[in-house]
């Protein structure tokens, strides 16, 4: 039994992008969702499964059944960072195919940006790491982005060009929250903050919240937009801490790949548009090599002069990315929206003409959880 | 104090303080030691319960050669009036092992995957004693 194509996203929206003043974390999440559900056409009542993960509150799906006025069947609550919401689609395409849910919500939001400025997070420094004060979780990919540079060569020049395309997207996105224009060398002109990162390698901090609404492929067709359909989902989790990385240039990201493509029966030359995990720019050179648009080491020389940037030749983080767009502490959610909008012919001056396949991948903790989603439209089928 | 041994029997591994309490009670002591195991020989760090490569919990304590390289390095920025620049690297031992820490008696530019390094006690950010290393001069 395959979940390929099994289950649809039939509704889909953001809210509180950027600065939501006044506004709590579970207040933006219930805006999306209500956005979800409006674009969905689907009553609050019908909603039987619920999943999300929130930064600060550990038993968020609690709160979030509270805030709705829910008795769900099932409430998700797994907690992979911001990688969670592209697992929470692969349990909600479970559920619905087995028959133990038949209408799936699946939300975030956060208020760090108004609230605090910074990344708002429960977790401390692990044990065998504070003595020697990483900063969180920058260090990690710091270190990461050192020995990629160390093992193939990779130039700061081309951790600048992720940042540089990004912001290039958005651009072309009147939602993205910074669209000036920004240059190779702005980015490596920009504060030096845990080498070789700079402020311009780093996500941005705002506030803002999404929500998905899925449902079973046979009455995915009901609903007024057209339906995105889960063709295929994987994870991977190699450590929690980056002192335990097995390999710092290979992340989970080659088996949640490999396993959401199979599931698919698509290879990456056959997606259309991608959306990644944009938290720091190295990751998006490691995921482009370990998802399979190039070899492994060559993810620098991928994106390098525009390659990923509009005109380029593989469309990567339409929306601006988490550099660029939206990024309120986990960003997952964003990707697959993104991917939404992609697949519904919804995305404006950056729309891909003829997108019918997309993938959205999520990265959690320091990259540590690797979740790969491919989405599809009918056509794909 | 009592030498403070792991037993691989799973009843006294219940009377026993955890391998954390051991390593950092050794740490307390001036002694950096690692795991080994053994039943499959695979040496391990961070401390744990059962040995990650075979799953047995026959891991004993074992001082490393204290020699190992640098695998990555990164320089945290801050203003000097607020302690200056310090440097986080990843080190693997030679046991096979990988583990952070601070490379100290070198400047942060110095410090290059590669290096090789040589371990002893130190200080840790909180005061504590922790496990930092120091350039292992004439070699190679």
């Amino acid at each position: 039994m395959s979940l390929r194509g099994k289950a649809a996203i039939v509704g889909a929206a953001l809210a509180g992008c950027g600065e939501a003043h006044g506004k709590s974390a579970m207040e933006i999440t219930v805006e999306a969702v209500h956005g979800a559900l409006a674009d969905a056409v689907v009553s609050l009542g019908d909603v039987d499964a619920i999943a999300t993960c929130q930064p600060l509150d550990m038993l968020s799906g609690l709160t979030l059944a509270q805030e709705l006025g829910l008795n769900p069947k099932f409430t998700m609550n797994n907690r992979t960072g911001g990688s969670s919401f592209l697992s929470h689609t692969l349990w909600a395409a479970m559920l619905l195919e087995l028959r133990l849910a038949d209408t799936v919500l699946i939300c975030y939001g956060s208020n760090q940006r108004t609230a605090s400025g910074k990344l708002m997070t429960a977790l401390g420094l692990p044990t065998y790491e504070a003595p020697y004060k990483p900063m969180f979780p920058l260090s990690s990919y710091a270190l990461a982005a050192d020995r990629h540079m160390t093992q193939f060569g990779t130039t700061r020049e081309q951790l600048a060009d992720v940042a540089v395309a990004a912001r290039a997207w958005a651009q072309k996105n009147p939602e993205a929250f910074i669209r000036d224009p920004l240059t190779r060398e702005d980015v490596i002109a920009s504060r030096l903050v845990s080498d070789p990162l700079r402020v311009r390698d780093c996500c941005l901090v705002t506030d803002g919240g999404g929500a998905l609404v899925m449902r079973r492929a046979e009455t995915a067709k009901d609903h007024p937009r057209p339906p995105v359909y889960l063709l295929g989902g994987g994870e991977g989790t190699t450590h929690r801490d980056i002192s335990e990385v097995p390999d710092l240039t290979v992340t989970g990201a080659a088996q949640s790949g490999a396993t959401a493509m199979k599931m698919a029966g698509v290879k990456p030359a056959d997606i259309d548009v991608v959306q990644l995990y944009d938290a720091f720019t190295i990751n998006v050179i490691l995921f482009l090599e370990d998802l399979g648009f190039c070899k492994k080491g060559e993810g620098g020389a991928f994106v390098e002069n525009g390659g990923i940037a509009p005109g380029g030749h593989l469309p990567v983080n339409t929306n601006g990315g988490g550099l660029s767009c939206v990024h309120p502490g986990m960003y997952g959610i964003f990707t697959l929206v993104e991917a939404v909008r992609q697949l519904r012919g919804d995305a404006g001056d950056r729309q891909i003409d003829g997108a019918e396949l997309a993938m959205a991948h999520g990265n959690g903790g320091v990259l540590s959880s690797q979740v790969t989603n491919i989405l599809g439209t009918e056509s794909t089928l | 104090m009592a030498a403070i041994t792991l037993d691989s029997e799973m009843t006294d591994m219940k009377n026993s303080p955890g391998p954390d309490a051991v390593f950092a009670a050794k740490l307390a002591e001036g002694v950096f030691e690692i795991q080994k195991c053994g039943a499959c020989g695979a040496h391990v760090f961070h401390p744990r319960v059962i040995c990650p490569t075979c799953g047995s919990a026959d891991l004993g304590w074992v001082a490393p050669t204290a020699r190992g390289t640098i695998y990555a390095r990164t320089v945290v920025r801050r203003k000097p009036e607020r302690g200056g620049d310090y440097n986080v690297v990843l080190v693997d031992l030679e046991e096979g092992v990988r583990m952070m820490s601070r490379v100290d008696g070198i400047t942060h530019d110095e410090i290059a995957a590669g290096l090789k390094v040589r371990a002893s006690i130190g200080e840790g950010a909180d005061g504590g004693p922790a496990v930092v290393f120091r350039p292992e001069r004439g070699a190679s």
